[in-house]
C-alpha cells in the first residue's frame, strides 16, 4: 500500500490585518505566518491511520519553498515515511492546473495506490487540484470524503452531503481521495515527536529533476488569471442584540437566516 | 487470689513461651515478607531524590506526622483521628510489654517500672477506654451518617476495610480489658478503680469468687489480644490501612519544592532521548509516588475539595490513589506469581485511570493542600499527560492553542509583532520596550493573556498606569516575550515548555533589570518556580502592597462605594506560592471597605476552572462550571464585588456571573484594576 499525501503550505490569515499588494492581484504575504493547510492535516492523519491498519508506506509531497520544512517534519512525526519538497522559482504564480501538472509528473514516476489531499485549501479555496491531478493520472477521484476503508484493492468511502446526507461509494485502487475536515481526530505532534524525525532527510526537488517543461509550471503554466483581489467594503456598523439570552439567540438566528448564512 | 500468668499456663501441653515464640516468629516473618514484596515494587520504580534537607523533613514528619497538624482541617474526623493516633502511640508500649509477657510473667520495658510504670499503666487504661469509644463513634459515623467522601465510586469492596480495622482495634481494646479486668477482679483491690477505669469496668462483668473463670479470662484474653495484634499488623500492608505504617515516612519524603513540576525523569541528562516520555504504567511512577498510593487512607478529603470533582468531572484524586494501589496489589501480589494473559490486562494509564480523569485536572492543588499526609497528585497527573502527549493523544480543544504557542509563542494565534499593541491605547504615557542591553528597574512580564486577550489587556493597562503614576521605571519585552509556559508544562508538553521558557530566559539575560513583575500568577509561578535559572520575580499584588506600605500611594473608596467585597484566592498565587496576605492587606487599605471572607478561602480556595490553556479545554461531563459554583459561594456571603488577582479567574468568574444571571448584582474585578480605579 503506497499512499501519497499532497500538502499545501498556506498563509495564516485568521489573526492578521490583510492588505492587498501593490499589483492588486494578491494579498501582502510578507508578514504572514505560514502553516499546514488545515484540510491537509486530516489527510496526513488518515494516511497514517490507514498505514497503521493495513501497512504500507506514506509519502508526503508539497509544492512549497524551503521554509515549509517544519510542516513536512510535522508530517514525518505524524507517521509519514518520507517527504519531498518540490520548488523552483519558476513555480511562482501557478494555479491549480499548473500545480497539478507538477504533482502528476512527480507521482507518475513512483508507485501509488492511494493519493490523499484536502478538498480545499485555506488560502484560495479553489478546490481544483484533487480532481485535476486525478484526471492527469487517469485515476478515479472523490471529494469531501468523511470516512475511508481500504480493503481488497478497493477504497470504500463515505461522502458527507448537504443537509446531513451520507453517500457510500467504492472505487478501485489506485485512486485519489480529497478529504473533508473532521474525518478523523488528528494526533498531537509534540516537540519531541518532531525531534525524533530530525535525521530523516527531506529532499528538495527542482522542476528539472522532475522532468517537466518550464512552460507548464508557475504563471506560464497557469490557465486562470487573477484580475483583481480586493477587500470587502466596510459595512455600515453592527447591530447589538439586546435582551434575554433566549430572545437574543432567536433574533440572531433570524438575522442569519435573512442573510442566507443558515438554511 | 493469685491469677495465673499467661507465660505460666501451658497450651495443649506445650509451654506458653514456645507458643509465644511460634506466633511471634510466624507473624513477624510473614509481615517482613509482605513488606519486602511491597517495597520491592518501589525498587523497580523511577528514581526520585528525596533525601535532601533532612532537618526540614524531620520537622515535617514531627509536625504533620506525629503532630497530625492537618487533621483538624476536618474538625470532627480530625479529633477522632488524633485521639486514635495518640492512643496508638501510647499503646504501642503496652503491646510490646504484652508480647514479652508471653515469655516471662514479669516482663517490663526498661524504665517502665515502679511509679513510672504505675503511671503508664494508669494512662494506658484511660487510653484503652478513649480508643474504644473513638472506634465505636467511628463505626456509628460511617454506618449511620455515611459521609460521602468515604465512597469508592467505580470500585466495589473497599468500604468494609474500615470496619475490619475498627473491629480489630476494638477487639484489641476489649481483650486488653478482659486480660486486665480479670487480674483486677482477682486482686480484690477495688479502691484503685479511678487509676484503672478500663480494668475496673471490665471486672464488673466478672465473678469475684471463681478463680478458674478469672484465670481463663486472664489467659484467654491475653492470647486473643496477641492474635488480634498480629492479625492487625499483618492486615495493614494488604489493605488501605497500610498508611498506619507508611504515612509518617510519606510525610518525611514529601515534596519540598512547591509550585514546580518534577522533571520527566530524575537523573536523565536528555529526557528527549528516553524510549518513553511520561508514565504509562505503575513502575513508571517514582518510588515516592507509589509510596503515596500505599499511604492513601481513603479519607477522601482531596476529592471533597477537588473543584473538578465538585462540578461532576470524571476526576477524583482519591480514586487515582485507590485504583493505582489496587493495580499494584493485583499486579505485584504477595504470593500469586502466575502471569496473566496480557491481552486481557488493563492498562493503568488509559483504561484504569482514564484520559478524561487525566485532562480534567486544573492543577489547582486543593487536593495536595488538604491531604493530611502530603500525597502528591499534580506531578502524577503531569507525568501521565506527558505520556499521552508523547503518543499524540491530546483533546482536540487543547491541540490548537498548543500548536499556536509552538508557532507564535502565544495560544491566541496572534502575530508576534502585535504583542505590544495593547500599549497604544495608553494616551498619558508610553510603555517602553526594553531593547537588548538596556536597563529598567522593573521588567513587566505581560504574558500572552495580557498582550492579546482584550479583557485582560485592560488589566495590563491598569497595571501600567499604576506603575507610571508612581514613577516606577518599568519596561516590557514586546515581541521578544513568549508565553510563560506555565500551562504548557502542566499539560505535559515539556519540549514546548523548554522552547518558550528558553526564549524568555534568553531575552531576560540580554537585558538589565532589578526584578520581573507579573499580574498573572501563572506567569509569576513559572518564572519563579519552573525556570531553570533564578530570576527575581514578584506579583503585582506584592508590588502594590510595597507602594502602599512605603506611603507613596493613597487610595479612596469611591469606586467600591460601600459595596461588600470578597477576595478570591487564585490557586497559583495562594496555594502554590503562599501569597495570601498581601492582596488582603492591599484591599483592607481601601478606606471604608466592607470586607467579607468566603467560607472557602486561603488554602481552601475554590479553583475557577483553571488558567492559561485550560481556558480552551472543553469538558463535556461537568454539570456546572466551576466559576458558577464560585459565584454562588460569593453570593452566599452577600458579596457584591469579587476581587481576584489572576486574569483567568477574572474571565471565568465574569462569564459565570453572566451565565448565572447575576449581572448587575455582583461584579468581579482584578485587584490591579480596582487599585487603578481607587486612586486619583
Amino acid at each position: 500500500m503506497n499512499i501519497i499525501v499532497c500538502m499545501k503550505w498556506t498563509p495564516d490569515t485568521s489573526e492578521a490585518d490583510l492588505t492587498v499588494s501593490t499589483t492588486a492581484k494578491d494579498i501582502k504575504k510578507d508578514d504572514l505566518d505560514y502553516d499546514m493547510n488545515d484540510w491537509d492535516r486530516f489527510a496526513i492523519e488518515e494516511a497514517a491511520q490507514i498505514k497503521e491498519k493495513v501497512g504500507g508506506k506514506v509519502t508526503v509531497v508539497s509544492l512549497a519553498p524551503e521554509e515549509s520544512e517544519d510542516m513536512l517534519r510535522e508530517c514525518l512525526a505524524r507517521g509519514a515515511d518520507e517527504a519531498f519538497q518540490i520548488w523552483s522559482d519558476q513555480m511562482e504564480g501557478g494555479d491549480g492546473y499548473a500545480m497539478a501538472s507538477v504533482l502528476s509528473q512527480f507521482i507518475k514516476g513512483r508507485p501509488h495506490d492511494l493519493i490523499l489531499t484536502g478538498t480545499l485549501a485555506e488560502d484560495d479555496g479553489a478546490g481544483q487540484l484533487g480532481g485535476m491531478l486525478a484526471a492527469m493520472l487517469d485515476i478515479p477521484s472523490a471529494t469531501l470524503v468523511s470516512k475511508i476503508e481500504i480493503k481488497d484493492q478497493k477504497a470504500s468511502f463515505v461522502r458527507e452531503l448537504e443537509g446531513g446526507l451520507y453517500e457510500s461509494m467504492e472505487m478501485d485502487l489506485p485512486c485519489l481521495i480529497a478529504v473533508a475536515t473532521g474525518l478523523n481526530e488528528p494526533r498531537f505532534v509534540s516537540i519531541r515527536a518532531v525531534r525524533k524525525v530530525t535525521s530523516i532527510e527531506i529532499p528538495n526537488v527542482g522542476i528539472d529533476e522532475i522532468g517537466i517543461d518550464v512552460g507548464k509550471v508557475g504563471q506560464s503554466g497557469a490557465r486562470v488569471e487573477i484580475e483583481q483581489v480586493s477587500l470587502p467594503p466596510e459595512g455600515e456598523g453592527a447591530e447589538i442584540i439586546k435582551g434575554k439570552p433566549e430572545e437574543a439567540a432567536a433574533r440572531l438566528a433570524e438575522i442569519l437566516k435573512e442573510k442566507g448564512a443558515i438554511g | 487470689m493469685n491469677i495465673l500468668k499467661p507465660a505460666d499456663a501451658p497450651i495443649l501441653g506445650a509451654p506458653a513461651p514456645a507458643i509465644a515464640f511460634i506466633i511471634l516468629f510466624l507473624s513477624v516473618a510473614f509481615f517482613c515478607y509482605v513488606m519486602f514484596r511491597r517495597l520491592d515494587v518501589l525498587r523497580k520504580a523511577a528514581p526520585d531524590p528525596r533525601f535532601s534537607n533532612i532537618s526540614t523533613r524531620l520537622l515535617r514528619a514531627l509536625m504533620y506526622g506525629f503532630g497530625q497538624w492537618r487533621q483538624p482541617r476536618y474538625l470532627g474526623a480530625g479529633i477522632l483521628h488524633i485521639l486514635l493516633f495518640a492512643g496508638f502511640m501510647i499503646l504501642s508500649l503496652r503491646s510490646l510489654t504484652l508480647i514479652g509477657r508471653g515469655f516471662s510473667p514479669t516482663f517490663h520495658i526498661p524504665f517502665l517500672t515502679g511509679s513510672v510504670g504505675f503511671a503508664y499503666e494508669s494512662l494506658k487504661d484511660y487510653t484503652v477506654i478513649v480508643v474504644l469509644i473513638v472506634c465505636l463513634v467511628a463505626i456509628v459515623r460511617r454506618a449511620v451518617f455515611h459521609p460521602k467522601r468515604y465512597d469508592h465510586p467505580g470500585t466495589a469492596g473497599h468500604e468494609y476495610e474500615a470496619y475490619v480495622i475498627l473491629g480489630l482495634v476494638s477487639a484489641l481494646m476489649i481483650t486488653d480489658m478482659i486480660h486486665d479486668g480479670s487480674a483486677y477482679r482477682a486482686s480484690g483491690v477495688c479502691g484503685e478503680y479511678h487509676w484503672f477505669p478500663a480494668a475496673a469496668f471490665a471486672s464488673v462483668f466478672m465473678p469475684s469468687n471463681d478463680p478458674a473463670t478469672l484465670n481463663f479470662l486472664h489467659v484467654g484474653g491475653y492470647w486473643a489480644h496477641i492474635l488480634f495484634f498480629f492479625g492487625l499488623l499483618n492486615y495493614l500492608p494488604i489493605s488501605k490501612h497500610f498508611h498506619v505504617i507508611t504515612a509518617i515516612p510519606n510525610v518525611f519524603f514529601s515534596n519540598l519544592n512547591k509550585g514546580t513540576i518534577k522533571p520527566v525523569r530524575y537523573g536523565t541528562v536528555d529526557w528527549m532521548e528516553l524510549d518513553q516520555c511520561g508514565v504509562s504504567d505503575l513502575t513508571g511512577f517514582t518510588w515516592k509516588h507509589i509510596l503515596d498510593f500505599y499511604s492513601c487512607a481513603d479519607c477522601g478529603r482531596c476529592s471533597d475539595n477537588c473543584p473538578a470533582n465538585t462540578v461532576g468531572r470524571a476526576l477524583s484524586p482519591k480514586m487515582i490513589s485507590v485504583k493505582a494501589r489496587d493495580y499494584a496489589y493485583e499486579n505485584f501480589p504477595v504470593f500469586d506469581k502466575t502471569s496473566k494473559d496480557p491481552a486481557h490486562e488493563k492498562r493503568l494509564v488509559g483504561d484504569i485511570i482514564t484520559e478524561q480523569e487525566i485532562w480534567a485536572c486544573t492543577t489547582c492543588g486543593a487536593c495536595e493542600a488538604e491531604c493530611p499526609i502530603f500525597i502528591e497528585y499534580i506531578d502524577k497527573i503531569v507525568d501521565m499527560r506527558r505520556y499521552l502527549i508523547d503518543r499524540g493523544e491530546v483533546p482536540q480543544s487543547l491541540q490548537k492553542p498548543l500548536q499556536q504557542i509552538k508557532k507564535k509563542g502565544n495560544a491566541y494565534g496572534a502575530m508576534k509583532s502585535k504583542r505590544a499593541a495593547w500599549t497604544k491605547d495608553l494616551e498619558e504615557f508610553q510603555v517602553h520596550i526594553l531593547a537588548e542591553g538596556e536597563h529598567s528597574d522593573l521588567l513587566f512580564f505581560v504574558d500572552s493573556c495580557g498582550s492579546f486577550d482584550p479583557r485582560i489587556q485592560e488589566i495590563a493597562k491598569s497595571f501600567a498606569r499604576i506603575m507610571a503614576r508612581n514613577k516606577l521605571d518599568f519596561a516590557i519585552l514586546g515581541q521578544e516575550e513568549n508565553d510563560s509556559g506555565n500551562e504548557v508544562r502542566r499539560l505535559g508538553e515539556e519540549g514546548l515548555f523548554e522552547q518558550v521558557s528558553g526564549r524568555n530566559i534568553e531575552a531576560f539575560k540580554a537585558r538589565n533589570f532589578e526584578e520581573i513583575v507579573a499580574f498573572d500568577p501563572h506567569a509569576f509561578n513559572a518564572i519563579k518556580n519552573d525556570y531553570p535559572e533564578p530570576f527575581k520575580v514578584i506579583h503585582s499584588s506584592q508590588l502594590i502592597y510595597r507602594l502602599l506600605s512605603h506611603g507613596v500611594m493613597s487610595l479612596n473608596g469611591e469606586y467600591l462605594g460601600g459595596r461588600v467585597v470578597t477576595y478570591h484566592d487564585p490557586c497559583y498565587l495562594g496555594r502554590h506560592n503562599g501569597i495570601y496576605e498581601e492582596p488582603r492587606r492591599v484591599l483592607k487599605s481601601i478606606p471604608g471597605i466592607q470586607y467579607q471572607e468566603m467560607t472557602r478561602s486561603f488554602s481552601r480556595s475554590f479553583c475557577c476552572s483553571g488558567g492559561g490553556l485550560l481556558l480552551w479545554y472543553e469538558n463535556e461531563e461537568e454539570k456546572e462550571r466551576m466559576g458558577e459554583r464560585r459565584v454562588k459561594m460569593a453570593m452566599e456571603i452577600g458579596a457584591q464585588v469579587i476581587v481576584t488577582a489572576c486574569p483567568f479567574c477574572l474571565i471565568n468568574i465574569e462569564d459565570a456571573i453572566k451565565t448565572t444571571g447575576n449581572e448587575g448584582k455582583i461584579e468581579v474585578i482584578d485587584l490591579v484594576e480596582l487599585i487603578d480605579r481607587s486612586t486619583s
